[in-house]
């Protein structure tokens, strides 16, 4: 049996501070492997958002651990934990957060440039990240001239083009309608499953549930029920 | 090119309106320090042309002469004294003086006569433009300078006028000789100036002391404060140094010139700040986003600093392009603003420096930021 890529033991987060306290998690225990697609779940304010950040190193837990592909989380420090999303972590946000100025390729290469990879192989790299999520024709349009699916294909493109083995998303086709949230939700589970990633998926769609291999229920900052389907057909 | 560098130069020309009121602080900031320092430059040296060109190896003046406009006097016999020792070729007597010039209409204005021993070529007038130097030893000859002419009532060579009841002719012209105090520099013979300033025969301002070859000045110098009395013996280098001091520091003119280039300093470091800062505000998500995605702090302090030295970069050019139209503009005028290279590369220093400093204050908020904001916009 292979390690998992992300452990998080007995996780707890205490979110604001004073009288705004709020327990967003109390003691979560969860771990992603390879290869599968995994549906996050659960009402408004059940701590999906919070967990994701903390699985994706950008938050700390205020109790419990995190191993991220076998390294300990404990005592890092803000630019180790940019260190770790830099090699392990690729995001999508809901609302994409493209780069409104830069050219969909030069969005895509910002995660190259970042990473220290600043040549020719890296614009050539990111047009075929591009090319993966079906915009090879879309290299040179800025945000503003992409639809909002087409945005976030390239947010995806962004996402993997520095081959992170764990793909992290906060209701990714959220801004999206059916048939842009099924293109999406089709890429990623191609990106799960192709190329043995981890990939996580915060929504409360329910019309995500058939993309998924497996589905983590939460509740008031609790994992309340798990549900693991067998290999998707795609 | 590199990705952090267009992320800076399209934050930049995002906003043309912001970087249009970023450009024109960080000119008009720079163009006030340029000025400020090229008139303590153009100062600087207006206080010290007369030393500038008189030819002497050492000066001998009485104790205590703050500046070459100082008018004490040395004894006649400290010449002769001068002469007596080793070393020394000559010790040509100079007088300075105000005086007033009275035009054929009557009127009068004031003007600072400069005499100096005309055979021996202490301090003659230079930049002539009309008559020669040699004319200056006929009888009631002076130079003046042309710029002077409306001043002093006279249309060139041959006009007259009288000095102390005393007539004098304009027998030479010279070009640009302006005087920092705007009073008219009236040249001629030594003699003649002590006539006309007042100055007891065989008295001097100044003995400007010229040293026989392979002389060694050190030495000279100990030998002529020994047996001189009441005197100092300066180098030109040193006597500029001490009449700039004196103009720029005693007077106060040098502490205004700077308290303007501070206060343009600190104009143009908070407007940049401000602006940078506002810029960077707005990019806040931009720049958590960056984060998300891993890169390092520094990664993110590259863009802002960019970004920051590319307003350094086209303020300064524009400034340097306004500050070449004002040098040009005063070059004929008593006070020409100068700017020198080493000025030049210092204000260009200042600029940066100026950018950076704002680009800290942009820092300081990116490095409170939460990446997770990311998860909220
Ligand atoms: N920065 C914060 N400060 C205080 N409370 C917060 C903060 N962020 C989220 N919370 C609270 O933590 C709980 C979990 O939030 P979140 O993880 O965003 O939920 P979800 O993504 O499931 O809607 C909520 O009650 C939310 O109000
Ligand atoms: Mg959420």
């Amino acid at each position: 049996m292979t390690a998992s890529l992300i452990e998080a033991k007995g996780v707890a987060k205490v979110l604001g501070s004073g009288a705004g306290k709020v327990a967003a998690l109390k003691g979560v225990t969860l771990s992603l492997d390879g290869g599968e697609l995994t549906l996050l779940m659960g009402p408004s304010g059940s701590g999906k958002t919070t967990l994701l950040s903390i699985l994706g190193c950008m938050l700390t837990p205020t109790e419990g651990t995190i191993r991220i592909c076998g390294r300990s989380t404990a005592g890092a420090e803000p630019e180790d934990l940019a260190l770790l999303r830099r090699q392990h972590v690729g995001f999508v946000f809901q609302s994409f957060h493209l780069f409104p100025t830069l050219s969909a390729t030069d969005n895509v290469r910002l995660a190259l440039d970042v990473r220290g990879e600043r040549f020719r192989k890296a614009k050539v790299r990111a047009r075929e990240a591009l090319a993966k999520v079906g915009l090879a024709h879309k290299t040179k349009a800025f945000p503003r001239q992409l639809s909002g699916g087409e945005q976030q294909r390239v947010a995806i493109a962004r996402a993997i083009v520095g081959n992170p083995s764990i793909i992290l998303a906060d209701e990714p086709t959220a801004a999206l309608d059916g048939e842009n949230g099924r293109a999406i939700m089709e890429i990623l589970g191609g990106i799960a499953r192709e190329q043995r990633r981890a990939v996580l998926i915060v929504t409360h769609d329910p019309r995500l549930l058939p993309f998924a291999d497996r589905i983590v229920h939460i509740e008031d900052g609790r994992i309340v029920r798990e549900e693991r389907y067998g290999v998707k057909q795609s | 090119m590199p990705l952090v560098f267009t992320l800076a130069f399209r934050n930049l020309f995002y906003d043309r309106l912001r970087l249009v009121a970023t450009i024109i602080g960080i000119v008009f900031s720079i163009v006030l320090v340029m000025i400020q320092m090229g008139l303590y430059f153009g100062f600087g040296r207006m206080v010290t042309t007369m030393i500038d060109h008189a030819s002497a190896d050492l000066w001998i003046m009485p104790k205590g002469t703050k500046c070459f406009e100082d008018p004490s006097l040395l004894e006649t016999r400290e010449r002769y004294r001068a002469l007596a020792i080793d070393g020394v070729a000559d010790a040509i007597p100079v007088v300075i003086g105000f005086a007033d010039w009275r035009m054929p209409t009557g009127a009068t204005t004031p003007v600072f006569v400069v005499g100096s021993d005309l055979r021996a070529g202490g301090l003659q007038p230079w930049n002539l433009v009309e008559g020669r130097i040699e004319a200056l030893s006929a009888p009631k000859a002076v130079a003046v300078d042309r710029s002077y002419f409306d001043r002093l009532g006279i249309s060139g060579l041959g006009a007259t006028a009288e000095i102390r009841q005393q007539l004098v002719r304009v027998a030479a012209v010279t070009d640009g000789i302006r005087s920092f105090t705007t009073t008219p520099f009236v040249f001629m013979d030594v003699d003649r100036a002590r006539a006309h300033t007042g100055v007891p025969n065989g008295k001097a301002t100044y003995f400007l002391v010229r040293l026989d070859p392979g002389a060694d000045r050190a030495a000279v110098r100990r030998q002529l404060l020994s047996r001189l009395s009441d005197v100092e013996v300066l180098t030109s280098a040193e006597f500029r140094e001490r009449s700039r001091t004196f103009w720029l520091f005693s007077t106060g003119a040098g502490a205004a010139l700077f308290a303007g280039a501070l206060l343009g300093i600190i104009v143009g470091t908070v407007i940049v700040a401000q602006t940078l800062y506002s810029s960077t505000k707005e990019h806040l998500p931009e720049f958590a986003t960056l984060r998300a995605i891993g890169s390092s702090s520094r990664y993110i302090y590259a863009v802002i600093v960019c970004q920051a030295l590319l307003n350094a970069v086209i303020g300064f050019s524009i400034a340097a392009l306004v500050g070449k139209a004002v040098v040009q503009l005063t070059a004929a005028t008593a006070l020409p603003i100068v700017i020198t290279q080493g000025l030049m590369i210092g204000l260009f220093a200042l600029t940066v420096a100026m950018c950076i400093a704002s680009a800290i204050a942009a820092i300081v908020q990116v490095t409170r930021i939460d990446p997770a904001m990311v998860f909220s916009r």
